[in-house]
């Protein structure tokens, strides 16, 4: 049989295909790159996620593990099938309770929903679950996919005509305004838009810790493999070969020059014809690895025979923070309670369905990358260094991004494909493996942690000291601003008048740290929230009302000196959670009493959060123009992952601007056409980019207005090729067409800018080092069963300050979604190098493991937010793991010092207590 | 050069196995992650065309289970009680994706230690039919499973069916998998039990298996007499935690301690026997 041009005929969508590819070729790979099918996924290639998941003969089925020959005339129903001229009902209704955040998981869901329903057109939550327990989302926290699946039956799939009126965005939720294309498959990701003639880029990765390497015969190896075009090193990188984050930081290569110092690091890249690579054997490349001495802990890499992984950081010590605030010391030796704990956490794996992927091109002279990002520019930056390119030379045109959550602000496969464009002249494309993107971006830092507090017998706190050392991994990427930014927020919303807090960052050879919501925050608040449970039991107080005590009010000052004047949240959030509070613990307690093998425990935790950068400048512009033809254009650079910026700062902007949301047209990110709306990190992105948005409408229609020559106060209307404006009963028609265009077309246009007004800390971590901070509290309830020592949820309440909610379901996205990263980081994940490399030894909350979640949206107006909003982003999963960790103590009786909270380490915890009594 | 087959019959497939090695394909939900994205190294004989080998049907002596039954279609089956634990297994394995193509025979030829169908098959007794050119045989599963990763297949066989006693469908059943997280995970540790009971309810016959404690799935036959001619729920969890479980040889691994594995053992076997006999565990206030 010659099976390389076998063809296998079978029916897509109800319309037939053929196909001619070897039998054994993955279903996913010949509707993606065969059929161009490029709704369904690839997420794992194992089975892993689910994300490729389409119905074989109305069947759910994985289609990177089905052989094509098993497909031979037999029906394949993908995602582009669901919609039949119109959206189903099941699509219409993800969009409608904003089941879809950054989209990648949304057609596996789609198509596994929709078989379900085809059998059980009602079902209930428990069917839903059972039936869509094997495709994961890393964005949503799945409450709002249950909600859509459940209640799709009420739907007529109509979405037409819901955008809200003029002066209604903010403060409604309508669709989301880039929603449509996440459920009908047309979505474009990082890998949906390869061009067909692309050079297929693999790298080779080090298999090791820490060695040195070298090449043999690379040219014999690439002419023994037909099909092999170039293979690159980091002697052909013509720029810099150096990146990070942080330019001052810059110690990254692109490609390892000679010496490896993580497990995944990059050494060459291969770019091959596509038709090559499926019979490519990677493992007869010509390296030859020396392994050399390796530490994998900051304990290792501190002692005295450890190799420094820079020359010029002496004790591996990447960088340090410290905030001092009156006398620590002095305040804990007067106090009259005192607590001292150690906490240590995990690495974390950010496991967003969609690996890093992209393709390059030249046009003309310059480079053109399409890659899934958070940060445009910011990728622009280090690919020109890298290339030795003027940054002019380079564009960025930033694909739809399947989750980030600080992973994807660093550039990962930018200046590979970058490099392989260059120096071929044909497109390269990369879609990292599963393993590729786990082993070689970026992760949470793990922490150890120790700290204590006091306070008076009053229960008021009257100083804490905190120590973290933060892993880092071999280069700095993030690591600075982990050290930093956790000294400013380890003492949480709370009046700590005295305080001694350190953060440092030190190199080791274990996975790469980096961004990861929150940036070392959620750990720092696990030690926090954790001993203020211990204080409150040593004062005798309910651990609410101890909370509300001690939270920080407005005319309160910071632990870096920053008096806040107004919009703080912090006792808003708590006191919303008060009788959610005691019912809880009622309900808890009547359950106790009944049971001995599983106990209820409940817990609670607060958190804030600086938005935007620390003390650093971190502008935001964006850009808008009116067309000859009467179109409102917004060039919305703050790049949406998901989270929904391209909806929420259009909605800033059309109630400024005074338009209807339905008339706002939006140009994405693309560094060619769109300013620096900065990266999509630090919560930064509804209050700093939405208030450039604001500012920008504002001129826009300020510009209008006065061409009209009327009062601010008129309004102002678009209809084809006019703007029309009203002050009373007098109206004017402005014909735009008569008017001059700029050299893009607009008639009227404005660009403005917005930088938060910070000021830099001092020696002692005194100063303003945001204008925002953004509240929260939340309570856990939970059940611990004793004998197995596994946890089970039952519900999260969660209160979150977020100043104005410019979209309430946006809002509750975010908040559901980071519930289910700190369950996460309370429960499963532990990143292992070398041993948790895929998504199923490395465990994400999957639909059967987030509980309930009841939002509440608080909203304390902040002076300097647009419309009073703060950021929210990250402040949703900090409070989550420390409530979940209190709660298994008031369950338990124990506090377990290791996160993930294990069934082995619950149980150790609670046989050590038991063999104590 | 590297050799793809589809044979249309088992004589066909046991002629190419007779005349070279292959890797068999059958639902893939092993072999795409095993192969990862390297290239295709052995020859692959690709089962799928054999439908004979898919469905439970039933002779003299056996219920027999053809090796390409996927689990959703044990799931679907009717079965008398014994084979709940086996049904609410076939629910676990991976996803519902995972289970309406992976196969009964995938699940024992991966010989993974944490295999979910392992301990329900071992309680009911199964044995696996191998066959070649040369003729059939037929291995009991403890027999043909040997390690982890290893089986007493040889080259060139392969499992046709998997046969199940009749005298093991007497009883009532209950499976218990503990997991990291609620869905798609890889067992800690998994219990299999089927409990035969005379008229008084005392436990006549009692078949016990762990899974993910030991390098194969093993039975528990000390418990499982020292369980013979108990009632109550009480006497039989007293029963489970006097009992040395020393069958058991756990690991530490990413997903627990040998320790904690030991423990939650012994702690889903109590709760998979009382699930097999309808009894609620001894729960009281403490």
């Amino acid at each position: 049989m010659n099976v390389h041009g076998h063809a296998i005929t079978f029916e897509v969508n109800g319309a037939p295909a053929t196909v001619s590819v070897h039998p054994v070729t993955r279903l996913s790979s010949v509707l993606r790159d065969e059929l161009r099918l490029t709704g369904t996924k690839v997420g794992c290639d194992a089975g892993d996620c689910g994300a490729c998941t389409v119905l074989l003969d109305g069947e759910p089925a994985c289609a990177c593990l089905l052989p094509v020959a098993s497909i031979e005339g037999r029906s394949v129903q993908t995602v582009e099938g669901l919609a039949n001229g119109r959206l189903s009902a099941l699509q219409a209704s993800f969009l409608e309770h904003g089941a879809a955040q950054c989209g990648i998981c949304t057609p596996g869901l789609l198509v596994t929903a929709t078989a379900l329903l085809e059998r059980c057109p009602r079902p209930s939550e428990a069917e839903v679950k059972d039936a869509l327990g094997g495709v994961l989302c890393r964005c949503t926290g799945y409450r709002k996919i249950i909600t859509a699946v459940a209640e799709a039956w009420k739907h007529d799939g109509d979405l037409a005509s819901k955008l809200p009126e003029t002066g209604k965005a903010v403060g409604a939720s309508p669709v989301r305004l880039d929603g449509v294309p996440k459920v009908t498959g047309e979505e474009k990701f990082g890998a949906d838009s390869f061009p067909v003639d692309a050079l297929s880029v693999l790298v080779l990765r080090s298999p090791h810790h820490r060695a040195r390497f070298s090449f043999g015969d690379v040219e014999e190896w690439r002419r023994g493999n037909p099909g092999v075009v170039a293979v690159f090193t980091a002697a052909d990188i013509p720029g810099r070969n150096r990146f990070g984050a942080i330019p001052s930081f810059a110690d990254q290569p692109a490609l390892a020059e000679g010496m490896v110092r993580f497990r995944g690091e990059a050494v060459a890249l291969i770019a091959a014809e596509r038709i090559a690579v499926p019979t490519l054997d990677m493992a007869t490349f010509p390296v030859t690895w020396t392994e050399q001495p390796h530490a994998l802990l900051p304990r290792e890499a501190q002692g005295p025979d450890a190799v420094l992984l820079h020359a010029h950081r002496p004790g591996n010590l990447l960088a340090s923070g410290i905030v001092e605030h009156g006398d620590a010391d002095r305040a804990l030796r007067d106090a009259a309670h005192v607590v001292s704990g150690a906490f240590e956490t995990s690495c974390v794996e950010h496991a967003y369905i969609e690996p890093e992927a992209g393709f390059a091109r030249m046009d003309g002279d310059t480079l053109v990358v399409s890659a899934c990002t958070q940060a445009p520019h910011m990728d622009r930056e280090d690919t020109a260094l890298v290339l030795g390119l003027p940054l002019e030379k380079v564009r960025i045109v930033p694909t739809a991004t399947g989750g980030g959550f600080g992973s994807k602000i660093d550039v990962s496969l930018q200046p590979l494909i970058g490099l392989v464009a260059l120096k071929t002249g044909r497109p390269a494309a990369l879609a990292y493996t599963r393993m590729e993107s786990m082993t070689s971006t970026t992760k949470r830092h793990p922490a150890a942690m120790q700290a204590t507090i006091g306070a008076d017998v009053d229960g008021s706190i009257v100083g804490m000291v905190f120590d973290g050392e933060f892993n880092t991994g071999p280069y700095a990427s993030f690591g600075p601003t982990v050290a930093n930014r956790v000294p400013v927020h380890a003492s949480g919303p709370y009046r700590t008048p005295n305080y001694s807090a350190k953060g440092r960052a030190i190199h080791t050879n274990g996975p790469n740290g980096g961004a990861f919501r929150g940036f070392g925050v959620p750990q720092a608040t696990i030690m926090q929230e954790t001993l203020y449970d211990e204080l409150a039991a040593k004062l005798g107080m309910d651990r609410l009302e101890f909370r509300l005590k001690n939270a920080l009010r407005d005319g309160d000052a910071t632990v870096t000196g920053q008096k806040l004047e107004s919009g703080v949240g912090i006792v808003a959030c708590l006191e919303a959670l008060r009788p959610h509070w005691s019912r809880a613990l009622a309900d808890a307690e009547a359950f106790n009493a009944m049971h001995a093998n599983f106990k209820r425990g409940i817990g609670v935790a607060s958190c804030w959060y600086g938005c935007g950068n620390t003390s650093i400048a971190n502008p935001s512009t964006i850009k808008a123009g009116i067309t000859g033809d009467g179109h409102v254009v917004l060039h919305q650079g703050a790049v949406d992952i998901g989270q929904g910026a391209n909806t929420v700062i259009a909605q800033i902007f059309a109630d400024t601007l005074g338009v209807p949301l339905a008339d706002i047209s939006l140009v994405g990110a693309d560094t060619a056409v769109t300013p620096d709306a900065g990266k999509t990190s630090a919560s930064r992105q509804t209050y700093i980019s939405g208030k450039a948005a604001e500012k920008a409408a504002r001129a826009l229609r300020e510009q209008i207005l006065r061409f009209a020559n009327v009062s601010p106060g008129a309004s102002l209307s678009f209809e084809a090729g006019a703007a029309v404006v009203r002050e009373g009963e007098a109206a004017r028609r402005i014909d735009l067409a008569r008017l001059k265009a700029n050299g893009e077309g607009y008639v009227f246009s404005a660009r403005e800018s917005y930088d938060p007004p910070t000021e830099a800390l001092d020696e002692k971590g005194q100063g303003k080092p945001y204008a925002v901070y953004g509240y929260g509290a939340q309570i856990a309830e939970l059940e611990v069963d004793r004998k197995l020592g596994t946890v089970k949820l039952i519900k999260i309440t969660a209160a979150h300050d977020v100043g104005r909610a410019i979209n309430p379901l946006l809002v509750e996205g975010q908040i559901e979604g980071g519930i289910a990263q700190g369950i996460g980081l309370a429960l499963m994940e532990e990143y292992i190098t070398g041993r948790t490399e895929n998504l199923h030894d490395y465990l994400i909350p999957t639909i059967g493991d987030v509980p309930e979640i009841e939002s509440i949206i608080i909203e304390v107006p902040d002076p300097e937010g647009p419309f009073g909003a703060k950021g929210l982003g990250e402040h949703v999963l900090i409070p989550t793991a420390p409530a979940i960790l209190n709660a298994i103590r008031h369950a338990t009786g124990v506090l377990v010092t290791k996160v993930p909270a294990t069934p082995t380490r619950v149980l150790e915890a609670v046989r050590a207590r038991e063999a104590i009594r | 050069m590297i050799r793809y087959a589809k044979p249309r019959d088992v004589d066909e497939a046991l002629a190419l196995l007779g005349e070279a090695r292959w890797k068999i394909l059958a639902g893939g939900t092993d072999f795409y992650p095993a192969l990862g994205n390297r290239p295709l190294s052995e020859n692959v004989l690709d089962i799928n065309a054999l439908d004979a080998l898919r469905g439970i049907s039933e002779t003299e002596t056996h219920l027999v289970i053809g090796a390409r039954t996927t689990w959703t279609d044990i799931a679907k089956h009717e079965l008398p009680p014994a084979f709940d634990m086996l049904k609410q297994a076939a629910r676990e394995i991976g996803s519902p994706q995972i289970q309406n193509v992976a196969t009964i025979s995938g699940n024992l030829c991966n010989a993974s230690p944490a295999a979910d169908g392992v301990p329900p098959l071992m309680a009911l007794d199964v044995e696996v039919e191998l066959r070649s050119l040369a003729g059939s045989r037929v291995l009991r599963l403890s027999d043909f499973i040997l390690g982890n990763r290893r089986i007493a297949c040889r080259p060139d066989e392969m499992v046709t069916a998997v046969l199940v006693p009749k005298a093991s469908l007497r009883g009532t059943s209950s499976f218990r998998k503990l997991g990291a997280r609620r869905y798609l995970v890889i067992s800690i540790a998994m219990a299999a039990a089927r409990m035969v009971t005379d008229a008084q309810g005392k436990i006549e016959t009692a078949a016990i298996a762990v899974g993910a404690c030991s390098a194969v799935a093993r039975r528990l036959s000390n418990l499982e007499s020292s369980l013979i001619g108990l009632r109550s729920a009480a006497e039989i969890e007293h029963a489970v935690m006097a009992a040395s479980l020393d069958e058991l040889s756990p690991i530490d691994d990413v997903r627990g301690t040998a320790t904690y594995r030991h423990a939650a053992a012994r702690e889903i076997v109590a709760r998979a026997i009382l699930g097999a006999l309808g009894l609620s565990e001894a729960e009281a206030a403490a």
